[in-house]
């Protein structure tokens, strides 16, 4: 039955694969977002000498499967919360904002490639083998902040609003800084595809890109925290000055949109990280595409299995350090970074037009 | 104690220029300024502080804190009761040092009878013991809070760790975790429970541990040390005019310990440093809380050694005084004797019959000093009593520092000043 599909003509097949692709990434990808809150919860309880969350199983049962059935649980609670609408909010934006937060950190993911192809070669894993895959990425992730924004002023209120004007500036300078901290990257791979960015790196850990370019990879891991509004840099939430921020109003699903939002982002971020950075896909040793299924699944496997280390370091830097304040982070941004950057630009640039012409 | 002038910038200078009384244009250029309400239920107000700040973007210009949310009446309370039956109110002072409340109000009340100075010396060691312990349980919880307002959520379940280790020691010497009414007018309620000793000793041995582990987290950590150095900046003038005290007014230069400049109980005897900051910012608040605990460690560890009777107290050390008119005499003896059992009756329904007169105590107390001012007519009842809350007066130097800070630093020095409005409202 498979077997037919060959047959197919090539637009029928493209529109089958890319529907399976999306489904897949969304599917997991979403399923990554409620691991990741738990894990986030267990890793804390880690570091705070305290348990964490590992009761919940199946029900009737004492089948407690490490706590995991808190996926669920967190869930359903989120979804039988009361959904409070204030009557002094600005209703259609309220309405809207959770929604323009949450899209744009599933947008991202479609270019990247999560591996190389299940052994048939006109197949790759990646949902849009974009060539200008980096700029679709920044032009996507610039979107986010209109939700968090949008939630400030429709709320009408004064800690949401601040949240708002505080997330515009820290997200705009800070993708500034990120997006001027990948170009070295690209001035050494020569091309703005994400799958070419992998094929560069695909010789082995020596041939990894963070070891070219690990200033880069500094300013972008912290932009990257910056960007997913993340402790040190979770301004615009700050539950001890803002109490939430720009959530402060929502309850239930509108906030739980809020929430894996910001899970969705950070998922984005780290398959950037390890895509730009860690090889994406190859294994340590190197490889070049897969030929079977397994070997592609395998690939598959190395870019999860990276991404959740990345996914760890996240949790583990939010629950260490304390927050920046707000002039603080601007001063970091625009005095440190970007200067950081494009020198990281020139020296990059000289070394490639020296050596490498 | 060697101070040292630093050079700051003044934080008055981040404020904007003051609009030109001619200029109605200028103002109207510097825009509209947003009235904001914090609290009184708001995640760093620890309690229900309120505080309308008026904010230029995010700058404060003007702070006006606002208390009351939990008045209680305790002042008015005490004088309706004998003065016993006010023990338990004031655990509920400064509810994170119940026991040292205990002792400050017990000591009071002794002062007006005259007895203070000749307590039982197992009594005073004990009566040590409590306060030292309280303060690093109150001192530990400050810290953890004020980290958590700064975003270092992890200090303040490390410190939580210690403090529920402080709670277990109080359950097994008073029975009670929290509500702890362990003094009585001239003693205690009862003596150290047997093997107390060597859990307090095993505590001591962890607590430290845990210091330098928060240490680590805090004391060199950039992002922290950026937000608390050269904020909320309190002059030595300014804080003596504002009528600081306790760890916020050391941590302003100035050296003024009630333990060491009026001492009471057995602080003579004992051996320990003065923290002091130089400053008085932020920072140094917390580092002067931070060798506090160490001072207080230093302390316990000295009263282990010198107690009298030791641990078990096998030589029947009292730990009451020995007059059966200020004291419940042992309930054998009430039982059996007509003389306890007449004292035992006017106590319980009379209180201890004090003179007339009136006296202020102060005590140092993790908040700074806590002050009980009694106004006697004689009899059991105080006609006035007037609690002198540490809380309440550190708080009242809001206004002067916070305008010029951002709303981010707000949160920082309300951390670093530590106040518990259990004692500040009353």
């Amino acid at each position: 039955m498979f077997e037919s599909i060959q047959y197919w003509d090539p637009a029928a097949q493209f529109v089958l694969f890319s529907a399976l692709k999306i489904l897949v990434v969304f599917g997991v990808t979403m399923g990554f977002v409620s691991l990741a809150v738990v894990a986030e919860r267990r890793v804390s309880a880690w570091i705070q000498d305290r348990v964490g969350p590992n009761r919940v199983g199946i029900p009737f049962t004492n089948i407690r499967f490490l706590g995991l059935g808190q996926m669920l649980a967190d869930g359903l609670k989120f979804l039988l919360k009361e959904d409070f609408t204030p009557n002094y909010v600005r209703t259609v934006y309220f309405w809207l904002a959770p929604a323009i937060t949450m899209i744009p950190a599933f947008l991202t993911l479609a270019v990247i490639p999560f591996g190389s192809t299940l052994g048939n070669s006109s197949n790759r894993m990646v949902i849009a083998d974009l060539n200008v895959g980096i700029l679709y990425t920044f032009g996507i992730v610039s979107l986010g902040v209109y939700g968090i924004v949008l939630a400030g002023y429709a709320a009408n209120s004064k800690y949401p609003f601040l949240g708002g004007i505080r997330s515009s500036a820290q997200m705009i300078s800070y993708e500034i800084a990120m997006g001027l901290s990948v170009i070295p990257i690209f001035l050494l791979v020569g091309s703005l595809n994400l799958g070419d960015v992998v094929g560069y790196q695909s010789g082995g850990l020596h041939t990894w890109l963070v070891w070219k370019q690990p200033l880069a990879f500094f300013i972008f891991l912290i932009a990257a925290f910056a960007e997913t509004n993340r402790l040190p840099f979770d301004m615009p939430e700050s539950e001890t000055e803002l109490v939430g921020g720009y959530h402060t109003e929502y309850s239930s699903m509108k906030f739980a949109l809020f929430f894996l939002g910001e899970y969705a982002n950070m998922i984005a971020s780290c398959s950037m990280m390890v895509t730009l950075f860690f090889g994406g896909w190859t294994p340590p040793w190197g490889a070049s595409a897969a030929t079977t299924l397994w070997a592609g699944l395998g690939h598959v496997a190395w870019f999860l299995a990276k991404m959740i280390a990345m996914m760890l370091l996240f949790i583990w830097v939010r629950w260490m350090l304390p927050r920046f304040r707000y002039d603080q982070l601007m001063d970091l941004g625009w005095r440190r970074f970007i200067p950081m950057a494009l020198f990281n630009i020139l020296v990059t640039a000289f070394v490639v037009a020296l050596w490498q012409r | 104690m060697a101070t040292q002038t630093i050079e700051f910038k003044e934080p008055a200078a981040r404020l904007p220029a003051p609009a030109h009384p001619e200029g109605e244009d200028l103002r109207e250029m510097q825009g509209e300024k947003m009235v904001l309400n914090i609290g009184p239920s708001h995640p760093s107000t620890h309690g229900v502080l309120r505080v309308l700040i008026e904010l230029d973007g995010e700058t404060i210009t003007k702070a006006v804190p606002d208390v009351g949310y939990l008045h209680r009446g305790d002042e008015k309370i005490a004088e309706n009761m004998t003065y016993t039956q006010f023990i338990p109110y004031t655990d509920r002072l400064d509810y994170l040092a119940p026991l040292a409340n205990n002792v400050a109000y017990a000591l009071a009340v002794e002062k007006l009878l005259g007895i203070d100075r000749n307590l039982p010396p197992r009594c005073q060691y004990i009566r040590v013991i409590c306060c030292e312990m309280a303060r690093i349980s109150a001192h530990l919880l400050g810290l953890g809070a004020f980290a958590m307002d700064v975003g270092a959520m992890t200090v303040f379940l490390h410190t939580f760790t210690e403090r529920e280790k402080i709670y277990n020691l109080c359950e097994s010497l008073t029975g009670a975790r929290f509500t702890t009414s362990y003094t009585r007018i001239g003693g205690l309620s009862r003596d150290l429970p047997p093997g107390w000793i060597d859990q307090l000793r095993k505590f001591l041995s962890e607590v430290i541990v845990n210091l330098n582990e928060t240490e680590t987290l805090l004391t060199r950590n950039r992002i922290f040390v950026d937000r608390t150095r050269d904020v909320g900046i309190i002059s030595r003038a300014l804080a003596i005019d504002y009528a600081l005290s306790g760890p916020n007014l050391r941590a302003s230069g100035i050296e003024y310990d009630v333990r060491k400049a009026n001492p009471y109980l057995c602080y003579r005897d004992l051996e320990f440093d003065v923290a002091v900051g130089s400053v008085g910012d932020c920072y140094d608040r917390y580092l002067v809380r931070m060798e506090e605990m160490r001072q207080s460690v230093r302390i316990l560890h000295q009263c282990i050694q010198k107690l009298p009777g030791g641990p078990d107290n096998r030589v029947g050390e009292p730990v009451n005084v020995a007059d059966g008119k200020t004291v419940l005499p042992p309930k054998q003896k009430v039982m059996t004797h007509m003389e306890e059992l007449i004292h035992q009756f006017m106590l319980v329904t009379q209180g201890v019959n004090a003179p007339a007169g009136e006296i202020y105590f102060g005590a140092e107390n993790p908040k700074g000093e806590l002050g009980f001012y009694i106004n006697s007519r004689g009899g059991g009842t105080p006609h006035r009593l007037k609690i002198r809350a540490p809380s309440f007066v550190n708080l009242g130097i809001l206004p002067a520092i916070l305008p010029g800070h951002m709303m981010s630093d707000m949160v920082a020095i309300l951390g670093s000043i530590d106040f518990v409005m259990g004692e500040c409202d009353r």
